[in-house]
C-alpha cells in the first residue's frame, strides 16, 4: 500500500495488507500522535488496510508556547 | 467498532473515554465538551461578543466552526508572523476560511505595521522564536479585542496543549506560571478575559473534528517551533497516555481542582493589587517605564530583515 507522510512529506511502499494498528506499529508510531486518512476520511482504530489502498498518516501534534 | 451512541460504523476511538463514535455524533460530542467547558468555567455569556485568536491551524479554525455553530457571535483575528512561505500559506488558510464563510477577519502584520517580524526578533532578542511570537500575539490579542470591544479573546489551547504547559512548569516549579494556568483569565484594567474553550479536548480529537467538518488548516509545522522543548513535552505525554489512556486529562483536570489555588501566594502581585503604570508609550499597563511589547519594538527597531529558520536554512515558499 502506498502511505503519505507528512512533516516532512514523504511516500513509503508498505506490503499489505495488514491491520491498523500493525502499520502504526511497523512505522513506529504512537496512534495517540497521528491520524489516519482515507479517501478524505478517517480510518478507525480496528480497521484492516487492504494491500492496494493509498492512506496519509496526520502527525497531529503542533504547536509553539504561546 | 461501533459508535458508542448510535451503533453505526465508528470513524474514531477515543480511548480515555472508552468510546467509539461515528462522524456525526463524534461532531456532536466535540461541540458538547466545548459548551461543559464555556459553562463550567464562566467563559461566555450567551450576549457576549467574543474574538478569536485564529493561525490557520487545526484547533483555532475549528474553534472558530464550534463557536458559531453553538451560536456565538465570534469573529477572527490573525497576525501575520513573518515567518516565509509558512506565514503565506497560513494567511491564505485563514482567509478562505473566513471568506468561504461571510465571517469578519481582523488582520494585523507584523512587517507591515511594526516594521518586524518574528524570525528577527528572535536574532535581535537572541531568545527562541516563540518567545517573541508569544509576546507579539498576546499584546495584538489584547489591543485588537479591547478595541474592537470584545467581551473575550478566544484562543484555541485543547488539552494537550494545557497539560504540556503544566509538565513543563511542574518539571521546573514555575510557581508564578502554575497560579495563572487557568482555562479562564478575567479581565483587568488593560486585558480582556482570556478564555481556552478547548480545554477538555484533545488535539487529535482537533484533528478529526477538521478532517470530519472538511476544514482545511496548515498541517505543516511552523518551522521555527519544530523541535521546541513544548512539543517533546508533548510527546513524552503521548507516551504515558499510550500506556494509560486518561492520564492528561487526569493531569490537567486534577491540577485544577486540586493544586492550582495553592499557588496563588506566587501570583505576580500586578494581578492582584494592581500596582502598574502605563507604558509611556503605547499605555498598557505594566510595571516597568515601557511595556514587553514596546521593548521589543524598540530592540528590533532598524533591524536588518532575517528570513532563516533557527537551524539557518532559507525559509521558502
Amino acid at each position: 500500500m502506498k502511505v503519505n507522510l507528512r512533516n516532512p512529506n514523504r511516500t513509503l511502499d508498505v506490503e499489505g495488507p495488514m491491520s491498523l494498528v500493525a502499520l502504526l506499529r511497523r512505522l513506529d508510531l504512537n496512534r495517540e500522535s497521528v491520524l489516519v486518512i482515507r479517501g478524505g476520511t478517517l480510518v478507525p482504530g480496528d480497521a484492516h488496510l487492504a494491500a492496494d489502498d493509498e492512506v496519509e498518516i496526520r502527525p497531529v501534534i503542533s504547536g509553539g508556547t504561546s | 467498532m461501533k459508535c458508542k451512541v448510535c451503533r453505526e460504523p465508528a470513524v474514531i476511538d477515543i480511548r480515555r473515554h472508552n468510546a467509539n463514535f461515528c462522524s456525526d455524533h463524534f461532531l456532536k460530542l466535540v461541540r458538547d465538551q466545548t459548551q461543559k467547558a464555556i459553562d463550567e468555567f464562566s467563559m461566555l455569556g450567551r450576549d457576549e461578543r467574543v474574538m478569536v485568536a485564529v493561525s490557520g491551524g487545526k484547533d483555532s479554525l475549528a474553534l472558530w466552526d464550534i463557536l458559531l455553530s453553538l451560536g456565538y457571535a465570534a469573529d477572527g483575528f490573525y497576525v501575520g508572523l513573518g515567518i516565509g512561505g509558512y506565514s503565506d500559506r497560513s494567511g491564505d488558510q485563514v482567509r478562505s476560511f473566513a471568506a468561504e464563510r461571510g465571517l469578519i477577519l481582523h488582520e494585523v502584520d507584523l512587517r507591515e505595521t511594526y516594521d518586524y517580524d518574528v524570525p528577527t526578533a528572535a536574532a535581535v532578542t537572541k531568545r527562541v522564536p516563540c518567545s517573541a511570537c508569544g509576546l507579539s500575539k498576546r499584546h495584538l490579542f489584547d489591543k485588537a479585542a479591547l478595541d474592537g470591544g470584545y467581551d473575550a479573546v478566544a484562543t484555541g489551547h485543547n488539552l494537550d496543549d494545557e497539560a504540556a504547559v503544566l509538565f513543563g512548569n511542574t518539571l521546573h516549579w514555575q510557581t508564578e506560571y502554575l497560579a495563572r494556568q487557568r482555562p479562564v483569565l478575567p479581565a483587568r484594567p488593560g486585558f480582556p478575559r482570556k478564555i481556552k474553550p478547548l480545554v477538555r479536548l484533545g488535539e487529535r480529537e482537533m484533528a478529526a473534528f477538521c478532517v470530519l467538518r472538511g476544514i482545511d488548516y496548515v498541517v505543516e509545522e511552523c518551522p521555527m517551533a519544530v523541535g521546541n522543548k513544548h512539543i517533546g513535552y508533548k510527546e513524552a505525554l503521548n507516551e504515558i497516555e499510550a500506556r494509560s489512556p486518561g492520564s492528561k486529562q487526569a493531569f490537567y483536570f486534577g491540577f485544577l481542582a486540586r493544586a492550582v489555588d495553592r499557588f496563588a501566594d506566587a501570583a505576580p502581585a500586578h494581578t492582584e493589587a494592581g500596582d502598574t503604570a502605563a507604558c509611556t508609550r503605547c499605555g498598557v499597563p505594566t510595571t516597568s517605564e515601557i511595556c514587553a511589547f514596546c521593548h521589543l519594538l524598540e530592540k528590533t527597531s532598524g533591524a536588518e530583515p532575517v528570513l532563516l529558520t533557527v537551524k539557518g536554512r532559507q525559509i521558502t515558499a
